[in-house]
This record gives structure tokens, sequence and C-alpha cells, in this order.
């Protein structure tokens, strides 16, 4: 590994004390009672349009994201760009459904998806599926907004052997734990307003200036191995690279609002009109994603890894350490020291809505449903912010003992588990037509097809689903989606026959203005 | 009264802008493409960031238009 980069770090650290400084003052920001669980886990749903803009983005456009998309476009070329289509379809799907689970959750006091589907549904089972997916979804999320911090400390030239190299990074956690902890979901949409400041900054820097270094975009593109420039046209009888790319884009987008995380970021907004302005403002992310996705092809063009001093970063980290290269290579010190920290920073506030998230799940949907069913308001709080701790300890045990690329391939298992979940919430929203067991054996069998598919193709996204003599390459996620939905929709007047529906919790007056 | 009809429904007509959004970048052999470049940029990429500037704007236009 490179030297120490003094003057980087010193930047970074003064960032990230700034920051430390705003989690725990947070607390006092919008002062509400931080032992109930929604002023803790929701931030009283008081965010306007600006903060859930800040919230949200920071939430949804993480460490991990702008590492590994560059990283992805530096390895794979053109497939990476998914990622923007996907990012735009998401907003229609924003737009309309969630300002609706935004009232109905606000009129009946609902923290989590869960606690929807529980009240919609009547199911404690569908209710309990839900729990358990977006938990198992989150924690692997959890662990890779650390890999995102590593990168950036290994670029900073800090190593070490053994649990002394891991130090920087235990510290990090350890006051996010902190911070977290006292003042809940505050914490995270403070600084996500000094990371997305940064995180803009060093993107349109890294845009304006690495070109006029490289002479150009057409220098750049024209340095790219044409392979990777475009997707590659598919051949006779299958819709090869085509289908890939827009499967993933489209079965991503119908997962990303499903996850805890997002839900929680939505849910803290003090308005449905917050939630519909931000469909129109949030596309801004999608933008500068798109942009650092092109970071990819600049650092193909500046010939980073071929260069001695980035060798081991590399050796270390592999293509995700592209991006780090390419600052190092192009960026006064100083300068390093914002991106990198805007990174790092960037992990933090993901990682705390997550783990505020996956408390929240805990608490009101496996302790208050099966363990104790009429805890105190400070009681419940108490539990989410003992459960935020230990969801964080187990993402940091994971990741020092833990290969990285097992926490790659449980993630991408989340999005497939958690895309089981839109008949429930997302298509619940709208109907309660589904019959609650109809819709439990749908997110099985979803489950179960989607975690062999992605076995079958050992833990690749897309498997290639052979019909009729033709081959459609495609996201797992949305093929098992079909298959869930096939069976939801089948079973539903099987169940109904069966045995009597239970009662909806919710009216129609709920889901409107 | 109709009024009250047209809400309860929740229904807009305004809400099919949303599926340009969706046509325009769900069909990849239509952009999978180099000419014509922008600055230097294949049409692959700028077409698909273009896409997301007209994407904010249609979002916004339904916003504006479905407003209660």
């Amino acid at each position: 590994m490179q030297d120490v980069n003094w003057t980087a770090l010193v930047v970074f650290v003064a960032l990230f004390g700034f920051i430390t400084w705003l989690g725990f003052a947070a607390a006092h920001w919008r002062k509400g009672d931080l032992d109930l669980l929604h002023e803790w886990g929701l931030g009283g749903r008081r965010f306007g349009t600006l903060i859930t803009w800040f919230l949200v983005g920071g939430d949804l456009y993480t460490a991990y994201t702008f590492i590994a998309v560059p990283a992805l476009a530096f390895g794979a070329g053109a497939v990476a760009f998914f990622a923007v289509p996907y990012t735009i379809m998401i907003y229609p799907i924003l737009f309309l459904a969630f300002p609706r689970l935004w009232r109905v959750c606000h009129k009946r006091n609902y923290i989590t998806a869960a606690d929807f589907v529980r009240g919609r549904f009547g199911n404690r089972w569908l209710a309990l599926a839900i729990t358990l997916t977006g938990l198992v979804a989150t924690m692997p999320y959890i662990a890779l907004q650390l890999v995102g911090l590593q990168v950036v400390i290994g670029g900073l030239g800090v190593s070490g052997s053994g649990l002394w190299g891991d130090l920087p990074l235990i510290i990090a956690f350890v006051v996010l734990a902190a911070f977290t902890y006292s003042s809940g979901l505050r914490a995270p949409a403070s600084i996500a307003i000094v990371k997305d400041i940064l995180i803009y900054i060093t993107a349109f820097a890294a845009v304006i200036v690495v070109p006029i270094q490289l002479g150009g975009f057409d220098k750049i593109f024209a340095a790219v191995p044409p392979a990777k420039v475009l997707l590659a046209v598919p051949g006779a009888n299958t819709t090869g690279a085509y289908g890939n790319y827009a499967t993933l884009a489209l079965g991503s987008a119908l997962a990303l609002f499903l996850y805890p995380h997002s839900i929680t970021g939505i849910l803290s907004a003090s308005s449905g009109h917050a939630i519909r302005r931000n469909a129109a403002l949030l596309p801004g992310y999608t933008l500068l994603l798109g942009l650092l996705a092109l970071l990819g092809f600049f650092a193909i063009a500046a010939g980073v890894a071929n260069l001695a001093e980035y060798a081991a970063g590399f050796k270390q980290f592999g293509n995700n350490f592209a991006v780090p290269a390419l600052f190092l290579h192009s960026f006064p010190s100083w300068f390093v020291g914002v991106a990198f920290a805007a990174v790092g920073i960037g992990a933090l506030v993901p990682a705390a809505i997550m783990s505020i998230a996956a408390a929240n799940l805990y608490t009101r949907n496996i302790h208050r449903e099966f363990i104790n069913a009429n805890p105190s308001d400070r009681e419940e709080a108490q539990m989410a912010k003992w459960v935020s701790l230990i969801v964080k300890f187990g993402a940091l045990v994971f990741i020092i003992f833990v290969p990285t690329q097992y926490a790659i391939q449980l993630q991408l298992l989340g999005g497939i588990w958690i895309i089981q979940t839109v008949p429930a919430v997302l298509l619940g929203v709208y109907t309660r037509w589904f019959n609650d067991w109809a819709l439990l054996v749908g997110w099985a069998a979803g489950t179960i097809a989607g975690t062999a598919m992605a076995a079958a193709t050992s833990f690749t996204p897309t498997y290639p689903l052979a019909i009729d003599g033709w081959t459609f390459p495609g996201y797992s996620a949305l093929y098992t989606l079909v298959l869930n939905l096939l069976l939801a929709f089948v079973l539903t007047p099987v169940f109904n026959a069966i045995s009597a529906s239970r009662p909806d919790a919710t009216v129609a007056a709920d889901y409107r203005a | 009264m109709d009024r009250q009809g047209e809400r309860r429904s929740g229904w807009s007509w305004w809400y099919l802008l949303f599926v340009i959004q969706f046509v325009a970048v769900l069909w990849p052999p239509f952009y999978n493409k180099l000419e014509p470049t922008l600055w230097g940029v294949p049409f692959f990429y700028w077409y698909q960031l273009a896409c997301v500037v007209v994407g904010a704007i249609l979002t916004a236009i339904v916003y504006f238009a479905t407003d209660d």
C-alpha cells in the first residue's frame, strides 16, 4: 500500500469530526421525545420536502453505489449504466404508491412495512415474512457500506495488519453507533445534508476536471475497449445483453423502495406532498450517479490500473479501487480528502438509517408481536436503540471476519428476496383483493425459486431462462416476482373458498389526502 | 359531486406521462449505439442521462397537474 497521504487524511478526519459533532447535536434538532419510537426511529415524521430530499438521497444512493457502479463500468463496461434507467423508473413508483403508504402509516401509527401488512391483511405470519425478508435483506447491505469505507481508508494509505488494520473502520463504526443510539433518525438526516453537498461537489469537479486533463470525452471513450462502450448485440434466439439490461433495471426499480431503509426514509417525511415533490426532485441524484458511473471510464483512460503506486490498492480491493485511484491520480491531496470524506460519510448515512430500520422492524414486528405485546412507549424505544447497536455490531464483525465476496452475494440475494414483498406491500397499498395466505405462499415460492436461480448461476444476478428454443437472460428477481404474483393470483380464490377473509384494520379514507 | 368522485377513484389521465419514462429506457436496442455523439459522449450515455432530466420534468408536470 502507498504511503499515508497526510494532507488528505487531515481533511478527511476533520470532516469526520464535524459530522460526529453534528450527529450528536442532531438530538436537539426539531426537538421531540426520543423515548417514543416514532420520534427516535422516524424523526417524528417531521421532515419537509428539502430535508427529505437530502435524507432519501443520502439513503438510497449509498457509498457502496458510488464505489461499485463506476467499478462495474471500469471492469464490465456499458452494463453498469443500468443504474440510470433503474433510478429513473423508481420515481413514478414513488410518486404513485408511496404517498398512499405514508398516509395510512401516519393515520395508524405504522412504523414499518410489516406494520402495514399486519393491519391490512390481519395475518401475523405474513407480517413476519415481510419482517424477516426486510431484516435479512438489510444486514448485508449495511456490511457493504463498510466496504465503501474500507476502500477509501485504504486509499488514504492507512493500513496495517490484522485487527490493527481494521481499527479506523472500528472507530468510525463506534462513532456511528453512538450517535445513532442517542439521536435516532435525526442524526443521519442532518449528516446527509453535509454528505450530499460534498458528493455533489466531488462528482461535478471530477466530471469537469478529469476530462480536461485527459483531453476530452472523445479521447476517454477512444481509450475504452470497444466491447465495453456498448452492450453486446444479442445473437440468434436470445434477448442477450438487452434482456439483462432491461430486466435488471426494472427489477431493481420495483425492489428499491421496499427495502426497510427506503421505507424508513419515506415515512419520516412530513406529508404525502413532500414525497410527491421529491419524486420530481430526487432524479438530481440519478444524474449524479450517471456521471459518477462515467468515472469508471475515466479510470480506464487515465490508466490507473497500470500505475505501480496503485497496484497494492487494486490487489486488495479489486475494481472497487478504480475511483479512489482516479482521485489520487487526478486531484491535489486536500481535494482527495474531501472526495474520500464524501464517500466515507456517504457510508455512515445509509448504514445508520438501515440499522434504525432494522431496529424498528425487530421491535415492532417481532418483539411486540411475539414476545411482549404491551411494552410501554419508553421500553419500545429503548429496545429499538439496543437493537440498532446489535445490528451494526453484527455488520462490523461480518465485514472484518468474512470475505467481502459473501457480503456481495448476500446483498444480491437480498434484492431477490425483498422484491417478493411487492404483492403484499406495493399492491397492498392499492388493493385488499389478495388472500393473505395466497400472498404468503407466493412469497415463499418466489423466495425459494429466486435463491435457487442465484445458486444455479453461481451468485450472479441474471438467469438464462430458456423457453421453446429461445433464451431470455434476465434478472432472477423479476422472473421470480412473476411466479410469486401468479401464485398469489391463482390461490386467492382457492383460499378464500376454504376460510373466511380476515378483517382489514385500515379503511379507504386512510389512504387519501 | 363529480370532483369528489374524481378524487375518490385516485386515477388521473396525467399518470400516462409516466409510461413514457418506462418505454424510453426499457428498450435497449433503441439507444445502444455510438452515434450521434454529444461532446464526444456516445449516444448510449447521453441519451439515458437526458432521460433522467425528461423524466424529472414529466414527473413535475404530473405533480402540478394532479395536485389537490
